[in-house]
Parts: structure tokens; sequence; C-alpha cells
């Protein structure tokens, strides 16, 4: 925002030249660093095998068709673990998470010298672990199955649930939370007046939204031991029974494409 | 009823939002507090009842002193204090009844108000306000269905059905058009009337003030400097409170109230028809 010029016509430039030269300096550099990236990614690149990708899928797909149809009925209890394993998941996550919510959320945490740190902390150590690694440390805990799955999933939603809910509680408009304490209502009755009802179309739809996330993360949670179609899909692969492996696939498919519609359904029949 | 003695407010950034308010507003009086944005309106009444905690001076509602209450009875003490918003601050998505019946929230425990177990006389009375604001049809609407006005006469409704002493108005006509305006602060000083309620009323508006106010108390930069009838609020007056202005087409006249038709029939409706009926239509319908 440099204005100039003196007597003459007034002219007007977004940026100071210094500033200008800086910003052109910076996108050199931004290509010079992806050009290097390139060069090393290129070099340690075995180009043979890349060369004949297409074959290689080509043979796998040839392998993949026609799928073994009469595998499937050997996969819907599988299934119906899987499906438990994120909805069970989810409701655990979502009895934790509320709390820790509330005791993240700024203007709701009963302190935030003590208590918040500590449910940022919750949150940060849900969220930056995968769901996959916490079953994979819960199945040499607990031992492989079901349980591990549902905790796993749990786990790592608990993070989820909470950020959103607390960003939201912290986004409440604060004159109804006013003017519902100016009545005399207790904190209990602030809280579930004032507070609740601003937040329940967030509190649905993270819900459902994290729900339907669940249920893709809970088909490979099998790979590692912990129950689940995934669990088929690790024994068709390492067997390789690449047929068995695309039934599997639909299925999978077919599953996320119905909890997709059913979250959409009910995110729009709450909100 | 409610006398305010040096009352001060400092912000922690600095600001003295009030710099020692004296007033005293007896039962039953509507009073009119004006003055211009910043000068500490809804700082006044927010300390009041301490959504704001007044740094200095005292508060006292009839013979309690308000700013020494702990949580407990400062709930107790709120009760009897009815709070009216600019933006009516309405429970978006409750309905028009949960909204009134959470003016019963301090007379009731958390488990009856978390099942909506109200106690049958808080309801009884709940119907009869709605009656009285002329919103019985829109009982189990959400609040956030209705428009502009209906939502206030909700907040109002809400406000009377604690019971109170004395309202505490903040801007109720900010957001509403003139002639809902006009409706809105008719209907608050009739129930103020009806009830023997007195009343703070913030209001932006000197027109509509001198219209309905018994009282006008001018705030300038925190401080009382004007505080006499409406008939005295002379462009000298305005002067002092909002600063340099031409203020001639502003003050009402006795005489122009006559020229307004608005004004003319609903005030003959209203003499006629003796201690104000509910007009529905002129309430709900038009708003």
């Amino acid at each position: 925002m440099a204005t100039g010029g003196g007597e003459g016509a007034r002219t007007w430039r977004r940026r100071a030249p210094k500033r200008d030269l800086a910003v052109w300096f910076g996108w050199l550099l931004g290509l010079l660093v992806t050009l290097e990236c390139f060069r090393v990614i290129a070099d340690v690149t075995i180009w043979e095998f890349v060369w004949d990708a297409p074959q290689q899928a080509g043979d796998l797909f040839s392998r993949m068709v026609p799928p073994r149809w009469p595998y499937i009925d050997r996969l819907w209890l599988p299934l119906w673990d899987t499906i438990n394993i994120a909805t069970l998941g989810t409701l655990l996550a979502i009895v934790m998470a509320v709390p820790v919510a509330f005791c993240a959320a700024s203007n709701t945490t009963p302190s935030r010298l003590l208590v918040r740190p500590v449910a940022l902390f919750i949150i940060v150590a849900s969220r930056s672990i995968n769901s996959l690694i916490w079953a994979l440390l819960l199945v040499s805990i607990i031992g492989p199955g079901v349980l591990a799955g549902i905790i796993a999933i749990a786990l790592r939603s608990i993070g989820f649930v909470a950020k959103l809910l607390y960003e939201a509680i912290e986004e409440i408009d604060t004159a109804q939370v006013e003017a519902v304490a100016a009545t005399g209502a207790g904190p209990g009755q602030v809280l579930t007046y004032g507070i609740v009802p601003q937040i329940m179309p967030a509190f649905a739809g993270i819900s459902v939204f994290r729900w339907d996330i669940n249920i893709r993360e809970s088909t490979v949670l099998g790979l590692v031991g912990a129950g689940g179609i995934g669990l088929e899909l690790q024994a068709s692969i390492s067997t390789l029974a690449w047929p068995q492996a695309s039934v599997i696939f639909l299925l999978i498919l077919g599953t996320v494409l119905v909890s997709e519609w059913v979250s959409a359904r009910i995110r729009h029949a709450i909100i | 009823m409610l006398e305010l003695k040096g009352l001060e407010k400092r912000y922690p950034t600095g600001d003295r939002a009030l710099r020692g308010v004296d007033l005293v507003v007896p039962q039953g009086q509507v009073m009119a507090l004006i003055g211009p944005s910043g000068a500490g309106k809804s700082t006044l009444i927010r300390c009041i009842n301490r959504l704001v905690e007044p740094t200095a001076g005292s508060v006292r509602l009839g013979d309690l002193e308000l700013t020494r209450l702990g949580a407990r009875e400062l709930r107790r003490a709120r009760r009897r204090m009815g709070m009216i918003f600019q933006e009516y601050a309405l429970v978006e998505r409750l309905s028009v009844m949960e909204n009134l019946l959470s003016g019963r929230l301090g007379y009731v425990g958390f488990w009856r108000s978390w099942f909506r177990r109200f106690p049958a006389a808080d309801i009884a009375q709940a119907f009869a306000i709605l009656d009285r604001v002329g919103l019985t049809e829109f009982v189990d609407k959400r609040a956030d269905a209705l428009s502009g006005g209906q939502r206030q006469r909700v907040g109002i409704a809400r406000a009377l059905l604690q019971d109170p002493d004395i309202l505490l108005v903040d801007e109720p006509t900010a957001s509403l058009d003139p002639k809902t305006s006009r409706q809105i602060m008719r209907l608050i000083v009739e129930l103020c009337e009806e009830r023997g309620l007195a009343a703070i009323i913030n209001i932006h508006d000197v027109a509509l003030a001198q219209q309905f106010a018994r009282r006008i108390v001018g705030l300038r930069m925190g401080e009382v400097v004007y505080d006499g009838p409406p008939a005295d609020l002379t462009a000298e007056v305005l002067t002092t409170i909002y600063g340099e202005e031409d203020w001639s087409r502003t003050i009402r006249r006795e005489d122009e109230e006559e020229e307004d038709p608005e004004a003319a029939r609903d005030g003959t409706a209203e003499e006629a028809g003796g201690p104000p009926a509910p007009d529905r239509e002129r309430l709900a319908g038009m708003t």
C-alpha cells in the first residue's frame, strides 16, 4: 500500500517495491525446492518398476475378476462386527468427548489454567494417533478381537468429536446465555437452557459425521487383528485369493455408500 | 425501590464506563435512559443485575444490597429483575413455551427444568401472559420461526414470568421497525402500569423515550447529565447529552402528537377499552 508521485498523477501499488521483490524471491525459492525434491525422488526410484506399472495393475485386476460371489456368505458376520465396532466405538467416544469438550471450551471450562490444558492435551493426544495404530497397541494389550477395535475407534474419535464440539461451544451466542443467567437460573440450568440447545445441531452433525468416518476406518482395523471385515481381507490377500479380495472391496464400497446416505439423512433430519 | 449510589465500572482495558452514578427509581416508575453510544447505558443496567460486575458503589433493590451478594443469593435476587434485550436473546432453538418457562428457572430445581416438568401454576401463568402479549397460537413454535416483534413479545413475557419487581430493558426497539417499536414500547409501559413494575429502559430513540417514559435520564461518558420529565428535554439538554447537532426536528411538541394518525388511533382505541385489552390483530398479526 505504498503511495507516491508527488505533484503528478498519483500512483498506487499493492506493495512497496522492496516487498514486491521479497515476494518474487519467495516464489522462486519455492520453485527451486520443488525441482530439487523431484530430482532426489527420481534418483531413488527404480524406473523399470514404474514403467511396467500399467501392466502390473492390469495383471492384478485380471486376477480379481470375476469376483468369487459365493464367498460373500462368509462375510456377513464380519461385516456386522465392523458396523458394531464403528457404532459402539463412536458412542463410547461421544460419552467421553462431551465432558472433555466442555472442559476445553474457554467459555465453559471450570478452570482455564488447570482443566483446559489437560482437556486440550487429551484432544491432541487422541487425534495425533491413527486408529490403526491405536488398534495395533490395543491388540497387544488386550488381545485381538472386536473389543480392541471398539476401543481403538473410540480413542481416536474422542479428539475429533471433542475438538469440533468445543469449537462449536466457543462460537455460541452469548446473549442467549446472558438472558438465561439473568432469570436467576443456576449453572446447570444455564448450561442446559442457554448452551445445549445452541450446540445441538453441531453435536448431531459431528457425531454422525464421525460415525460415517468410523465405518470406513473400522474396515481396515482387522488388518492388525482388531476384528471385523479387515480380518477376512488380511486372510484373502495373504493367501493371494484376489477374487475374494475383490468381493470384500465391493462390499466395503457398498457399506460406505449406505453409511454416507444414512448420515446425510440423519443430519438433514436433525438440523 | 432501586437505589444506585456512586456506581462505577472500570473495564480491564481501563475504560471508565460509569463514573459514579447516583440514581433512585421508585416503585412503578418507567424511566428512560438515553445517551450516545458508549455512554454506559448497557453497562449501567448490567451492573444492576451483575451480568457486569461493578467496580465500586452500591446497588440496593428494596432492602437488599446487590453488590455484595454471593452466587446463590445473587441468583435469588435476579429473579426479581426481569431483563429484556435488544436482539431479543431468546434461545433460538427452543419453543416459545420453553423460552417463557425459562423465566421460572430461578424458582425451579435443575431436574424439573431438565425434564420440562414445571409446576402447573407456572404453566397457567405462562399461558396467561402469552394471551396478554397476543401470542397464544405460537406456543409450540420455535423462537427462530417468529418475526422480530413477536420475538420481543416473547422476551417481554419471559421477563414477566419471573414475577419481577423491576424490568431492566436494553434497547428493546433497536432491531425493530418504527411501527413495531411503538407497539413494543406501548406494551412494556402498559404492562408496567398493570403490575406496578418499575422499569429502566435504555433507548436510542429520543422521540420514543419522550412519548412513553415519565422520566428521562441522560447519560454521557458514564455520568448522569440530565434527570427530569420528558417535557423539559430541550435542544440545550440534548446538546449536553449528545453534543452539538440541530435538534429542532427531534424534539416532540405537544401539538405534533395530534397530527400523527397512528398515535391518535391507538390512543383512542386504548382509552375506550379501559384497562388495555390485548388487541390480537395489532399485537401479533402485523409484525
